[in-house]
């Protein structure tokens, strides 16, 4: 699973387009900087089944280092 | 559930003041995971360009000295000349290393000084806005190309890297890009390869790295990366260019 | 010995192990003798750089990581590295830079002048800021000046200007040359770039966006130009005492002059002459207080006229000024200077 620092995020988007299962989309509610961060969705996503499998691609892409990624 | 990752110990905290999508924030951070995996942090001397970078010294927590605009490669001759035993590496934009500073690396390069330099290509002068660079493709739109880079006008963009490789002193060099995850990684390796390489006293090592600016190229960052792809690596072909170590080693 | 040898002799005893250089006219012996004697000892660093530019910024380099470090050229290259002069001031770093002036502007030619007076000691290059700049007039003091200067600029952490001409640095005179330095007997310097190492990492920098910390750094600087100004003024004074006429000049000017005011004190005319070693600091108060006892002045440079300035900032109106100069590499012989001295003496009815 990971977890984003939301007030690193400057929504680049980039995180979004490298993964995998399409776990990360942009979030609605601003940041303080003013941006709309990325968000990770696996939990709104239980009914799918999709999960993280902590393949890292999205924490090497971002550029904020915004992301932290944890395996079992 | 166990952290696999996380911020290099070699960069502050602080966070980058760089544009969405830059790729400078890439970098600093795979340069940080270089000097923490391979333990530089106590012995190696970084060098700043003048350009969106120069503030690096509040990212890297890592002695740091600045050069005037360009001649970088030439603080790091006097200062590797001083501290033979550290790791003294430039960090130079395409407008430090390619206009203004083109002399100083091809002799540094050609006297085979074993400095590391990492080159930032992402084809315009960023800091200053947006004008055309060395490395602004023909057809590619900036502030003082109008209506995109005209060959009779504005003349022909420099491949500074295949120059190098000419150079008899230079011992690797490499192009690579950081517009995804893979090259991000095959980043890396180049560059913890050419900390090695001069710390076996190869010679001179450089990684020209395809950068994205969204801000200056108007794009998305994820088009930007696109564009690094389709057509920015097309003139400036992603790969090895020089290796005379003949170590088939990667960096782990 | 030759004066440019003595430069680079006198600099290796001095404990600099760095030179970086480029050829041209009229110090290339400095560079030449530098690329045999630093190939002899242990650390020594030589490079013919591919420009001035990039050999200013080697000395940068080898600065910031704790050599005492060297440059030599002349006009036309000290013209290039004024950027690197305006970094090594802001950054606080010391530095030898060596100009043998030769004629100009331009390319010029290669015979000796002066007329690099204003670059050297009004800064040189953009920025508000001062160099140290020492004027010898004879081997024997391009010795001593040279070997005080890297001293002078580990003190200040300040670059210092030697600033000599084509004609000594091609003359040859016996010269005592002093003792060799103790590298490792130099005060420890705890600013270097070193690579953090049981200490926390630092940089250096100029760069300095907020101008309220740029005013900061700029009043840091004058705060120790002042204390340059009160410890490091250097000047030397002949035949003062009864002197009617002074006659103001620095470096080989004032050794033409001082053959000229012999000839003149020998035909029983009043003439002193004060030369000023330091060209900045600049002996302000010494030529003011001349003025007490002496009210005209003559000042002769091989230029059009840039030590004059300071002289007239000196007087502060008291006293006049007579300006003799001939820029373009004339060399004047001491006959010569005489009769222009003499001709201007009599015309003020001095005698």
């Amino acid at each position: 699973m990971i977890e984003i620092d939301s007030e690193l995020c400057k929504d680049c988007k980039l995180c979004i387009s490298v993964c995998p299962r399409k776990l990360i989309e942009s979030s609605d509610k601003m940041n303080q900087k003013g941006y709309y961060p990325a968000i990770f969705i696996e939990k709104q996503l239980k009914k799918e089944g999709r999960k993280c499998t902590g393949c890292s691609l999205c924490a090497i892409m971002c550029p904020e280092i915004a992301i932290e990624v944890y395996r079992a | 559930m166990k952290k696999v990752f996380s911020r290099p110990k070699s960069l502050k905290k602080a966070p980058f003041h760089y544009c969405a999508g830059c790729g400078h924030s890439i970098l600093h951070r795979i340069i940080g995971e270089v000097i923490d995996e391979m333990n530089l942090q106590e012995k190696i001397v970084g060098i700043p360009p003048a350009g969106c970078a120069v503030l690096a010294y509040f990212y890297f927590d890592i002695d740091m000295g600045e050069a005037s605009h360009g001649r970088g490669a030439a603080l790091a001759t006097g200062m590797k000349r001083a501290l033979p035993d550290r790791v003294v590496f430039t960090y130079q934009g395409d407008g430090d290393i390619a206009a203004i500073g083109t002399a100083e690396t091809i002799h540094a390069a050609s006297r085979g000084e074993n400095i590391s330099t990492i080159f930032v290509n992402n084809g315009v002068y960023g800091m200053t806005g947006g004008q055309m660079a060395p490395t602004t493709i023909l057809g590619q739109h900036t502030t003082t190309s109008p209506g995109g880079r005209k060959e009779k006008r504005d003349g022909f963009p420099i491949n500074l890297s295949e120059m190098l490789a000419v150079a008899r002193g230079s011992a690797y060099i490499e192009r690579t890009a950081v517009n995804s995850p893979a090259n991000i990684l095959k980043t890396k390796k180049a560059i913890a390869k050419a900390f090695r390489v001069q710390m076996e006293g190869h010679g001179f090592s450089l990684v020209e790295v395809l950068s994205p600016c969204p801000t200056n190229w108007k794009m998305e960052s994820v088009e930007a990366c696109k564009w690094i792809d389709e057509v920015m690596a097309v003139h400036f072909p992603l790969g090895v260019l020089k290796d005379t170590t003949g170590d088939k080693k990667d960096a782990r | 010995m030759r004066g440019n040898h003595v430069v680079a002799e006198a600099a290796v005893r001095a404990g600099c192990r760095f030179y970086f250089g480029y050829p041209i006219t009229p110090q290339n012996e400095i560079p030449e003798y530098m690329s045999d004697r630093l190939s002899k000892i242990e650390g020594g660093v030589f490079i013919q750089a591919e420009s001035e530019i990039a050999s200013i910024h080697m000395v940068i380099g080898a600065s910031m990581a704790g050599g005492r470090a060297m440059t030599s050229s002349s006009g036309p290259g000290i013209s290039l590295k004024q950027e690197g002069i305006s970094f090594l001031s802001a950054l606080e770093l010391p530095a030898v830079i060596v100009n043998m002036s030769r004629g100009g502007p331009g390319l010029g030619n290669i015979a000796p002048s002066q007329s690099d007076y204003f670059q050297a000691t009004r800064g040189g290059g953009h920025g508000d800021y001062r160099t140290i700049v020492l004027a010898p007039n004879s081997c024997q003091e391009l010795a001593n000046l040279t070997y005080a200067a890297f001293d002078l600029a580990d003190k200040y952490r300040t670059p210092v200007v030697i600033l000599g001409d084509g004609m000594l640095g091609q003359m040859m005179e016996p010269v005592e040359l002093p003792p060799e330095v103790q590298i490792k007997k130099l005060p420890h310097k705890d600013w270097t770039l070193t690579g953090a190492k049981g200490r926390p990492s630092r940089f250096l920098r100029s760069l300095i966006l907020d101008p309220f910390e740029e005013e900061e750094l700029n009043w840091k600087l004058m705060r120790k130009y002042e204390r340059i100004i009160k410890e490091e003024v250097r000047w030397e004074t002949s035949f003062a005492d009864d002197a009617k006429l002074m006659v103001v000049a620095f470096g080989i000017a004032a050794r033409i002059a001082k053959g000229a005011i012999k000839r003149l004190q020998d035909e029983g005319m009043k003439v002193g002459l004060i030369r000023p070693i330091s060209l900045w600091p600049f002996p302000y108060k010494a030529i003011k207080e001349l003025t007490k006892k002496v009210k005209h002045f003559f000042v002769f440079e091989m230029n059009m006229g840039q030590m004059l300035e300071d002289v007239k900032l000196g007087l502060d109106g008291n006293g006049e000024v007579h300006f003799y100069g001939r820029p373009g590499g004339i060399i004047l012989t001491p006959l010569e200077v005489s009769r222009v001295i003499s001709s201007y003496y009599y015309q003020k009815r001095l005698g």
